[in-house]
């Protein structure tokens, strides 16, 4: 019947659409690609020469990137592995970027100009220590520089041009943690401590490395926190009490020591003390509660209290002006304000830039600050800062003024959950976005053009501009294809963002109050992000709203936040730090008549505590009471459990909102034999549109859909860790799909010398994941399909045709049904990030994976391609049906990738939303960069492409309604004619 | 068919006259007929006459009925060949076939009675005729359909019936799953 047809279609389409791919004027058009850094670390600018001025940075997410000082425009960018932590920054030679990375044991250089990659030196070792890198600072170029570095209990010297290591000097046998190395013309000095009170220096030859002298002394008590150097001697450090300050002096070698109470410095402030990290001549900068202290070390050896400012905020490092200045900036906060003031170091009455800047509240407090100077027209100083803020921007500060500013909290997402927007009302006024009809027409007649080829290459490049910049798809409103929503996302600084997805743009933004370091939240991290409130049926005039958890410390037992937000118009409606701790947060499938989404958190103490927290929700809960399970993963013990609500909790006080719960069953994996690597559910607002599917010769198999349905991969034991440190006997990869109410197993199968990572997706009836065959020495791919073989003798048609069949009543998980899965591997080339798959309104449109591949692109890939009835030889009919000749590996179409020749580097996740036109599926993916685009996997058959001409169309109307008057007259004339005749 | 009707059919004298005198009873003549005349005999002749005509326009109409009836079967001949012309596959041009081999059957029997009517007589038997036209017509709807259930047109398989019914509901829900990270 019309499933035929609807087959044929299909066919015709996907004879003409095998792959995904857009034109190349069709870029941008339903895409937007945004490219962030992340949290800036280190920050050299790079300013002297009169070309362009930039600053190198290298950030929280392992990039390397040097941006216009100008504009805050990138470069050139490295992001290097996940694993490749940058620990050092500097510019040697004037020309290269040195980065150190991967707990030091990776030095590269790179080209200033363009960012292409020098040298590469690796520096091995076995010690795991504190990296340092020390490049010296020589204005004047010096081919015999040396990198000092040292790493893993040693030092090198590495020379700047090549990135030979000329000599190295071993420390690990000496159990020193070497935190200063002290460059003069030709000794090196190493400073450390052993243990915490002793503290030696080696003098070491500049030239070979040998050893010159060594000298150790040891202080009257322990040491807190790192040793801070003041001048090129000089150092300072905490005591373990933290409430002296002991200088140390190393002159030739030679230590020396004094020591002075803070109280002794000022009398009125008490705390716990903290050095800040910044690098004055001759000063250091001293945190006591929300003080800063600046202290100046004489040459005596004597400490004076300089300055002391409440609020104090950051500290830059100082900046050499000229040949004995040194200027250094800070920062405070009052009334409002950010009052930047930079000082000289050796003049301290004297203000060489004193700025009040108004920052946005959104950005919260400054984190760090970098300085640079440039020299005015007058030849006077000025001054440039560069802000990192709490919520992870990054600003420039210049003559009062922020010139520009990178929303580079982005780069960090957490989390993302989608909104709609808001009805388009009567009376709201979108005037501003509405294009007039003259506009209107000449775009269309701009496009005609286009059509007819008779657009000269100007109006080619308007046509493309219009089509860009169409207002339509970023107004504020909701739209009749649901193309336009609102992408809210939670980053890792706390902050969360919603991001218009017609143009990427940021439509508000929040600082979360809640999740801001205070006392009584340390470190305070954001967790996920859940749809609390979507209005759509009976609440539509209240405003959607967005619940995000966070907990106040990466342990278990922190205690929780949460916080509610308005999704339209980004304020906090309230927020709640509840006594219990949350380990799980579980969206029910329930809403209360407010559409507000039930939740259940866990703890730790084995409760569930019910939000929102109102009698009603307590209602529609004991109403579903025994029908609302949850399951628990622990991989660490290889042991998933089942519970089930049992009763109020039994605590002193009493709390309605709180229950507890009985464990229903257990599967405990053997322990010797199988760990648990990676479990998979459906997306629970997944929509399937059919539980049949149908064979070619007519015959029907039952879909086994249900949401309880878990996939858990298993690796051996030993096979756990990386590729290639197990032989293929000793690997194997056993797969479970679970049913989580039950906890019966419903199909398991065995990979032998195979191994993780596993990545997969669950959707529907179907599990695609992806493993390594270490045999092969390939990646594979495999899919199981779940079918309900109870169903499968509704094969009567008078029973479907009078209605008399139970497929559609409401089923449970202990009916047991009878279950079988098809499943199929095929070989993939790539090496996987993530998987996910497009989702649609309906559930109608065929599906596609979208794989996000080690190159940071995404591919889209057939589901088709990963069908268990595809045979080497399909018959014609099969052929008819779409499936496709069964081969070893799976195909990758250069066309397919979805973000065509773009990456999305530090690609960490993929989420898709449907959109209400059925054919159109929307997707964001996000890494350090962000991109997103609309994807229609059976093509839009249900719209017109967007490069539709109803200006044709109309043309045509018109010219056939004219046509048709005109013959009408003459047909009219020639009848009167005949009669008269 | 219809062409007959005007210059054949029973409507077709314009006017008449009647040159016999029906009164038979001599009583009511004013003058006695003539030795040897026998007015009974006349009567007699143009009686014969007319049944005659009559039968044999009445033949001519039943012949007409049943060639009428016929008639479907070449179309059903026609029908079955354009069928196998147009092949097992759905497309444009099998999918006009079909159709209008359904739509022709339809229409046919919908008019059944219009186009019987020329021949309908009180002495014409038109039932057969009408019977086996229907059945013939039937026939090519019958064929019409098989072509249709050939093309996968028709909901005669389960398949046709489950392949949109919406999964059922279940009535656990379970959710959960590894510590929040």
């Amino acid at each position: 019947m019309a499933i035929r047809v609807f087959h044929f279609i299909l066919l015709f389409l996907s004879f003409t659409n095998l792959t995904y791919s857009l034109y190349e004027d069709q870029v941008g058009l339903m895409d937007w690609h945004q490219k962030y850094i992340g949290k800036v670390k280190h920050a050299v600018f790079h300013t002297q020469k009169t070309g362009r001025k930039r600053v190198l940075v290298s950030t929280e997410e392992n990039v390397v990137a040097s941006l216009d000082l100008r504009h805050g425009e990138i470069f050139w960018r490295h992001v290097l592995g996940t694993n490749d932590v940058i620990d050092g920054l500097d510019i040697a030679l004037g020309k290269y970027v040195i980065t150190l990375s991967s707990d030091g044991s990776i030095l590269r250089a790179w080209n200033l100009p363009d960012g292409q990659m020098v040298w590469e030196s690796s520096l091995p070792g076995s010690k795991a220590s504190k990296s340092i890198l020390n490049i010296p600072k020589n204005l004047k170029a010096d081919k015999d520089d040396l990198i000092l570095v040292y790493s893993k209990g040693s030092l090198n010297a590495v020379s700047g041009v090549d990135g030979e290591v000329l000599w190295k000097k071993d420390f690990a046998d000496e159990s020193i943690e070497v935190s200063h190395i002290i460059q003069s013309s030709d000794v090196i000095y190493v400073a450390g401590f052993v243990g915490s009170s002793k503290i030696h220096v080696y003098g070491l030859n500049a030239k070979s490395g040998e050893l010159l002298d060594k000298n150790h002394a040891a202080l009257p008590s322990g040491t807190f926190g790192e040793l801070l150097s003041v001048s090129g001697d000089t150092f300072v450090v905490l005591d373990e009490m933290r409430s002296k300050i002991v200088i140390i002096h190393l002159k030739n070698g030679e230590i020396s020591y004094n020591q002075k109470h803070i109280s002794d410095l000022t009398e009125d402030i008490a705390g716990q003390a903290v050095i800040l990290p910044s690098r004055l001549p001759g000063m250091f900068a001293l945190n006591i509660n929300s003080y800063v202290l600046l202290i100046k070390v004489t040459n005596q050896g004597e400490l004076v209290l300089v300055d002391k400012v409440n609020n104090g905020a950051a500290v830059s490092d100082s900046l050499s002006i000229s040949e004995d200045e040194h200027a250094f900036a800070f920062v405070h906060y009052g009334d409002n304000k950010i009052h930047l003031s930079v000082k000289n170091v050796n003049d301290w009455n004297h203000d060489l830039l004193k700025e009040s800047i108004v920052i946005e509240h959104q950005r919260g407090k400054i984190d760090k600050i970098f300085v640079n100077n440039y020299v005015r027209t007058d030849r006077s100083h000025g001054f440039r800062a560069l802000m990192v803020m709490e919520d992870h921007s990054l600003l420039l500060v210049q003559q009062g003024e922020i010139v520009w500013s990178r929303e580079d909290g982005l780069a960090s997402v957490v989390d993302v959950t989608t909104s709609e927007l808001p009805v388009q009302k009567e009376g709201v006024s979108v005037a501003k976005v509405e294009q007039n009809l003259f506009e209107w027409l000449k775009g269309h007649m701009l496009k005609l053009k286009g059509t007819l080829m008779i657009a000269s290459p100007d109006d080619l490049a308007a046509i493309q501009a219009l089509r860009l910049r169409s207002s339509e798809k970023s107004k504020m409103t909701r739209d009749h294809n649901g193309f336009r929503k609102l992408l809210i996302v939670l980053t890792r600084a706390g902050k969360v963002f919603a991001l218009h997805t017609g143009d990427g743009r940021v439509v508000w933004s929040i600082l979360l109050p809640s999740l801001r370091k205070s006392e009584a939240c340390e470190n305070p991290v954001g967790l996920h992000i859940y749809q609390w409130q979507v209005p759509h049926h009976h609440a539509l005039d209240e405003n959607p709203s967005v619940l995000v958890v966070g907990r106040c410390g990466p342990s278990l037992s922190a205690p929780t936040v949460l916080s509610f937000i308005d999704a339209y118009t980004g304020m906090e409606l309230k927020s709640l730090s509840p006594a219990h701790t949350a380990a799980q947060v579980i969206p029910l499938p329930h809403t209360d008549s407010t559409e507000q989404r039930l939740h259940l958190i866990i703890d730790d103490n084995q409760h569930a505590y019910l939000y929102p927290r109102t009698p009603e929700a307590i209602d529609i809960l004991k109403h579903e009471f025994s029908n609302v399970y949850w399951y628990s993963v622990d991989a660490d013990n290889g042991v998933i459990r089942g519970h089930a609500l049992k009763s109020n909790c039994v605590q002193e006080a009493v709390d309605e909102y709180c229950f507890d719960f009985r464990d229903l069953w257990s599967v405990v994996f053997p322990s010797e034999s199988e760990k648990i690597i990676a479990t998979m559910t459906r997306k629970p607002n997944e929509v399937v549109h059919t539980q049949a599917k149908v064979m070619t010769d007519y015959d029907v198999m039952y879909k086994y859909i249900s949401k309880n349905l878990l996939f858990v991969a298993n690796a051996a034991p030993k096979a756990a860790g990386e590729i290639g440190t197990v032989i293929p006997e000793e690997a194997w990869l056993v797969i479970y799909i679970l049913d989580t109410v039950t906890g019966r197993i419903l199909h398991r199968m065995t990979h032998n010398g195979c191994q993780g990572p596993v990545h997969a997706v669950f959707s529907e009836n179907w599990v695609v994941y992806h493993y390594f065959n270490l045999r092969a020495h390939r990646y594979e791919m495999s899919v199981v399909e779940i079918y309900d073989q109870s169903r499968a003798d509704n094969k009567d048609v008078w029973r479907f045709v009078l209605g008399k069949h139970n497929l559609t009543s409401p089923i449970s998980s202990y009916s047991r049904p009878e279950v079988i899965a098809k499943s199929q591997s095929y070989f993939f080339t790539h090496s996987v990030k993530a998987i996910e798959v497009t989702s649609t309104a309906k559930g109608i449109t065929s599906k596609q994976l979208l794989i996000g591949t080690i190159g940071d692109q995404v591919l889209a890939l057939d589901k088709r391609f990963l069908d268990p009835r595809r045979t080497v030889n399909p018959s014609q009919a099969e052929k008819e049906d779409g499936i496709i000749p069964l081969t070893d590996s799976l195909p990758i179409i250069p066309q397919s990738y979805i973000t065509h020749a773009l990456k999305v580097e530090g690609l960490r996740g993929i989420v898709t939303v449907p959109a209400k036109l059925e054919s159109t599926s929307l997707v964001f993916v996000y890494g350090v960069d962000l991109f997103f685009t609309q994807i229609a996997p059976s093509r839009t058959y249900d719209s017109l492409t967007e490069d539709f001409s109803y200006a044709l169309l109309l043309l045509t109307i018109v010219a056939l309604v004219a046509a048709i008057f005109v013959t009408w007259v003459l047909s009219e004339r020639k009848d009167l004619q005949d009669k008269w005749r | 068919m219809d062409k007959g009707k005007g210059a054949m059919g029973s409507n077709a004298r314009r006017w008449a006259v009647d040159f016999s005198d029906n009164s038979t009873s001599p009583s009511s003549r004013d003058v006695p007929d003539p030795p040897g005349f026998s007015r009974a005999s006349i009567d007699q002749d143009d009686s014969t006459l007319s049944r005659q005509k009559k039968d044999a326009e009445s033949n001519w109409k039943a012949q007409k009925a049943w060639e009428v009836a016929q008639a479907p079967f070449k179309n059903l001949l026609m029908m079955g060949f354009m069928m196998w012309m147009a092949g097992s596959t759905v497309h444009l041009f099998s999918i006009g076939i079909t159709f209008s081999a359904l739509w022709q059957p339809i229409s046919a029997l919908q008019s059944v009675g219009k186009i019987f009517e020329p021949y309908k007589d009180s002495r014409v038997e038109l039932l057969g005729p009408k019977l086996l036209f229907i059945a013939l017509n039937l026939g090519g709807l019958a064929l019409g359909v098989w072509k249709l259930n050939a093309l996968g047109l028709l909901p005669t398989h389960t398949s046709d019936w489950v392949s949109s019914l919406p999964p059922a509901q279940e009535v656990e829900y379970s959710g959960g799953g590894g510590v929040l990270i």
